[in-house]
């Protein structure tokens, strides 16, 4: 039991995708402009990535090592092939906001890092429960920094108006760099840090130590 | 892994099997979901066109608001009606005509470059869709659908103009990418609000509409040819501009409202 709980809930803070693998970077950067668009998105990825774990652990030991990287690809891409035309049936307005990005699920680094390592070497369950655990890692990561790229850069939490801006005549002045991708990296550098500070065993080892002043002379 | 998964035969097998799977499964789901996808694409086109004559009404639903719009198709180059002889001789449909594509038929459309191209759409249907609405026998409104290219994405549009063929009913953007925020705000309800009633066209007849930096001072007379522009994205005000001068200006739809204007319907 305690495994499945591993599985499925250490991605979140333990072992998150972005935070820790700093895997996914693309698409979070992307997508997390706006909170529902962010939702979406997460729940997207977790089923590609469930499902993908799913099936290819199924077949694992009937995959060529020759071209294993294909077959996965073949699978994860089949898959978001039919995520996207759900979408495009189901959530038409969401999907048009997603566009592009729904079919980019296929070169999300997520998919394929846990196909080629968990999924080839486990179970079906256990890689289906692995899928949804890294979504769920992800999914938290995204909805985080879509919250607040959402609530600085609009003023809005799901489309609904939270700080009034300044030009629908409120007080709140919206801050643009937050609706542009490169706010994303300073939201997800703070949300490391701030993991890295809870949970110091995430801290890397620093590569090389800065040697102590062996001169007496002031620096030039 | 055993050494017999790498033999030529079962790789080739697994290669095979799967694609076949994943074919069908693929292939299975767009077919399935087909008639949705085309009915929310429609249904879409429908209520963009719809708000932007200001005809959405809470409690008729699309189809039956849209039961009263009429689709004709314009000839751009002669400034009418395209003649069912033209039609035919053409080979399209009023009702299926899809104008994107048109665009890109060298049989359909024509070639702009530089001067001519401000929207910088690059190729332009011959023959554009137009939605009426009638009032008995009288054009009440009229939607044209215009699109030009703004700072990342070529933006799709509908303009509604009432009867008189100058003044604005209605403005809204269906399909664009700009930046969310900024130039993304030719989305919001309050910037769209600011085009109804606003003047297309000037005493001599030009195409005179467009944005402005910062806010229309109301005293100024030119106002009624002005719209606030969106703060933070010149480059889709810009466009915006381009692209409202450039299908309602004499290249485009100019001469087919001069027409409507001058001689009735």
């Amino acid at each position: 039991m305690s495994e499945v709980k591993k599985v499925l809930f250490g991605p979140i803070l333990a072992n998150n995708p972005i935070a820790l693998q700093i895997l996914g970077i693309c698409s979070a950067l992307a997508v997390t402009s706006s909170l529902s668009v962010s939702l979406v998105m997460a729940i997207a990825l977790t089923m590609v990535t469930a499902f993908s774990n799913f099936f290819i652990a199924i077949i694992r030991n009937h995959i060529p090592s020759s071209i294993r990287i294909i077959v996965q690809m073949i699978i994860i891409a089949s898959l978001v092939i039919v995520v996207d035309q759900i979408l495009k049936a189901f959530a038409f307005e969401i999907s048009k906001q997603l566009s592009v990005f729904v079919g980019l699920i296929i070169t999300n680094c997520i998919v394929m890092g846990r196909a080629e390592a968990y999924a080839m070497k486990n179970g079906p369950v256990m890689s289906f429960l692995d899928g949804i655990g890294n979504g769920l890692g992800y999914s938290a990561m995204l909805i985080v920094v879509g919250f607040f790229r959402e609530l600085l850069g609009a003023g809005k939490l799901f489309g609904v108006e939270i700080f009034t801006t300044i030009q629908n005549g409120g007080w709140y002045q919206p801050n643009g760099l937050m609706l542009l991708p490169p706010s994303a990296f300073f939201v997800i550098g703070l949300v490391i840090w701030a993991l890295r500070t809870y949970k110091k065993e995430q801290v890397e080892e620093p590569e090389f130590k800065i040697a102590a002043n062996s001169r007496t002379q002031e620096a030039m | 892994m055993s050494s017999n998964n790498d033999s030529i035969k079962k790789t080739i097998t697994v290669a095979l099997s799967l694609c076949l799977v994943c074919s069908v499964f693929v292939a299975a789901a767009a077919v399935g979901l087909k008639p949705i996808q085309k009915a929310n694409k429609d249904l879409d086109r429908k209520t963009n066109i719809l708000a932007a004559a200001n005809m959405l009404d809470a409690n008729t639903s699309v189809d039956e608001a849209f039961a009263k719009v009429e689709q004709r198709l314009v000839n751009l180059e002669a400034g009418r009606f395209a003649t069912d002889a033209e039609i035919q001789a053409a080979g399209i449909d009023v009702a299926t005509y899809d104008q994107k594509a048109a665009a890109q038929d060298p049989a359909l459309s024509i070639a702009l470059n530089g001067e001519n191209d401000p929207a910088s759409i690059k190729r332009r249907a011959k023959f554009a869709t137009v939605y009426l609405v009638r009032d008995g026998n009288d054009i009440d409104r009229i939607v044209l659908p215009v699109h030009g290219y703004g700072l990342w994405s070529t933006m799709y549009g509908f303009m509604a103009l009432e009867n008189d063929f100058s003044t604005i009913i209605g403005f809204g953007f269906y399909d664009q990418a700009e930046t969310p925020g900024l130039g993304g705000e030719v989305d919001n309800p309050n910037w769209k609000a600011l085009w109804k009633g606003k003047q297309v066209y000037n005493d001599a007849g030009e195409a005179e509409i467009h944005l402005v930096k910062g806010s229309v001072d109301n005293n100024d007379p030119q106002a009624a040819y002005k719209v606030d522009g969106l703060s933070g994205a010149t480059l889709t005000s810009r466009g915006v501009t381009n692209l409202v001068q450039y299908w309602l200006g004499s290249e485009a739809f100019g001469p087919f409202l001069a027409k409507l204007r001058s001689e009735g319907v």
